[in-house]
């Protein structure tokens, strides 16, 4: 969406700058009024021009740099070639496990988001008493800072004694050993983070109160039950916060590292089934200073990123509505 | 013709009547079974910060009791005493707020700057500027991370604060974005005619658009405070001197190869986020304008 919603507001730009751009006359003329422009133009955005070619553009390019390099941060970078790219595939079993559980994690988690963040903002959205108080509270957990959060689930999800085992224990069952074993490590942390779809859900409501109540008025009108509404109203018009809600989880589940590392201190237990591919590509970095290596690793992960968002931007135009016909 | 219309007119009005009743109480059932859905929802959602409360006015042998003690008694207040001098809690409190104000300070001076020539000054370039801007927001941290770290450590401010402040004193990618969204939305007749008045851009800057702006900058000044207070990985990285630590960090000192402290723990964790939650209660509105602006907007 940023990139088709950008051009909407390039435009705009553009338009704004044909307004700015009109035969203003100033009382000094030193320069003439474009020159002058592009020079306070540039002077005001000049902290954000360092701060991308520092921060954001040579980084960028010296970690493609580091990817085909021998380097512990220490001694001058070694050029190896393709070594670390063939290693990662070849050699790797903890790279491996690392993408399974990322690309595990968020084929799971994120529909499983999607759905319940959307199902929650509409219930809130069908003009109930609290719907301010129940926006505050679903948004409560992603106000804790994730280093807290994560610790108050571990105590949580003690396994035998912890309070989520007082339902099994009120059953007379034992509940499953959430964190501590294999099989339920990653659906533990799936439904975990389903705690903190607060932001999700904010914004789904957002979108369902901007859609236009004629719109359901022209279907009561054509007979339209309950379901036909929902399928052929509501959802056509919120798929663009779906869209962003899509990409940003996407990212964010790539990226996903606090939590699992908190929880874990790292290590993957129980055996590498929270070893996700940030927290590798962190481990690499700072505790193996295998710098190259782990540039590699965040190379591979940008492509990764990049060719993800830009299949679903293409495939945007197919299921993506944008009222008013602008893309 | 008349009689039979007046024999209608009670049908009518009857099964009028009867239909808004039916009508009402299709109304309470649906809301009823909304709340009934919302309800429990909201327990789940709450139950992380309700048992983080409960546990750090709990003595340890409650901590596992079954059934699940929510209101201890007697509270245990000693834990919040304990907690903050287990730990140099005081001293890592006054290190987190430091780096979040300065931060945030940085962030709003530069990102309000770049934005105000993105949004109001007519300057070729400025769109692929943007563009790159949105760009940035695509790229994962961890592919700038290892040289920012060799560019800090030659710098030798590793274990210093600088890495985690100097960078936002040149801009975020999402909050340029946010304010240049909202700059737009201020008619330019405003600025054209300051200019024919002959103000200076910085003069339309401070005097024009910032006091016009309030709102989005306070959800700017928000949302940098508050991710600098949660901010883990960065601390992670760039602090090993435990003098500099933050709160994410010295929390940990509340876990040994033991177990953990968990009442302190929690009543530490409490103090954390309770900041945070105030903000929210007393802001929200602006956070959820922020929000929507970052998102539907984005």
């Amino acid at each position: 969406m940023a990139i088709a919603l950008s051009s909407v507001t390039v435009e705009r730009a553009s338009d704004s700058g044909k307004l700015g751009g009109s035969p203003v006359q100033y009382p000094r003329r030193r320069w003439s009024q474009g020159t002058r422009h592009t020079i306070n133009g540039l002077l005001f955005a000049s902290p954000w021009i360092i701060g991308l070619l520092v921060f954001w553009i040579y980084p960028t390019l010296a970690s493609a740099y580091y990817s085909f390099t021998k380097y512990n941060g220490v001694m001058n970078p070694q050029w190896i070639g393709l070594d670390n790219y063939l290693d990662l595939f070849t050699d790797d079993d903890d790279f491996r496990a690392a993408i399974y559980n990322t690309v595990y994690f968020a084929v799971v988690s994120i529909p499983l988001a999607i759905i319940c963040a959307f199902g929650l903002a509409l219930m809130l959205n069908a003009k109930i008493r609290g719907q301010v108080i129940y926006r505050t509270i679903y948004f409560l957990p992603t106000l804790v800072p994730e280093v807290a959060l994560a610790l108050v689930w571990v105590f949580i999800f003690t396994p035998r004694i912890g309070l989520i085992e007082t339902p099994f224990r009120f059953l007379g069952v034992r509940g499953p050993c959430w964190l501590t074993c294999a099989q339920w490590a990653k659906p533990t942390l799936v439904l975990l983070a389903l705690w903190i779809i607060g932001q999700q859900i904010i914004l789904y409501l957002a979108g369902l109160q901007d859609v236009p109540q004629d719109l359901y008025d022209a279907a009561d009108v054509d007979g339209a039950n309950f379901l036909s509404k929902f399928r052929n109203v509501t959802v056509p018009i919120l798929t663009p916060v779906i869209f962003f809600h899509l990409v940003t989880s996407i990212i964010g589940a790539l990226n996903f590292f606090a939590i699992p590392y908190i929880m874990t201190g790292g290590t993957g237990f129980p055996a590498n089934t929270t070893l996700f591919y940030s927290i590798y590509l962190y481990k690499n970095a700072f505790q193996y200073l295998t710098m190259g290596y782990a540039s590699a690793m965040a190379w591979l992960l940008f492509m990764f990123t990049l060719i993800v968002t830009l299949i679903i931007f293409r495939s945007a135009r197919l299921w993506v509505f944008y009222a008013g016909g602008e893309e | 013709m008349a009689v039979e219309s007046q024999k209608a007119q009670p049908t009518i009005a009857h099964d009028r009547a009867s239909l808004l009743m039916a009508k009402r109480i299709r109304g309470v059932i649906r809301s009823a079974l909304i709340h009934a859905s919302l309800i429990p929802a909201a327990f789940v959602f709450m139950v992380p910060f309700l048992w983080m409360l409960s546990t750090s006015l709990k003595p340890d042998v409650q901590f596992y009791s079954y059934p699940p003690v929510l209101i201890p008694s007697p509270l245990q207040w000693s834990n919040y005493p304990d907690a903050v001098t287990y730990i140099t809690f005081f001293l890592y409190l006054r290190n987190t707020i430091t780096i979040a104000v300065l931060a945030t300070i940085g962030v709003l001076i530069s990102s309000s700057l770049v934005a105000y020539s993105l949004a109001r000054i007519p300057w070729p370039g400025r769109n692929f500027l943007f563009i790159l801007t949105v760009a940035t927001l695509m790229l994962p941290f961890q592919v700038t991370m290892i040289p920012l770290f060799i560019v800090f450590k030659n710098l030798d401010w590793v274990n210093s604060w600088l890495p985690l402040i100097v960078p936002h004193w040149f801009g975020g990618a999402l909050y340029i974005f946010l304010l240049r969204q909202f700059f737009m939305t201020i008619p330019m007749e405003l600025s054209e005619a300051a200019r024919i008045d002959g103000a200076h851009e910085l003069k339309i800057y401070y005097s024009i658009i910032l006091p016009l702006s309030k709102p989005a900058l306070a959800t700017v000044a928000i949302f940098e405070f508050i991710a600098r207070w949660r901010d883990y990985i960065g601390p992670l990285i760039y602090l090993s001197d435990q003098k500099l630590y933050v709160l994410s960090l010295g929390i940990y000192e509340y876990r040994s190869q033991y177990g953990a402290e968990w009442g302190l723990l929690m009543a530490a964790s409490v103090l954390i986020t309770l900041p945070i939650i105030l903000l929210f209660f007393f802001l929200q509105k602006t956070f959820v304008q922020g929000i929507t602006l970052t998102g539907i907007k984005g």
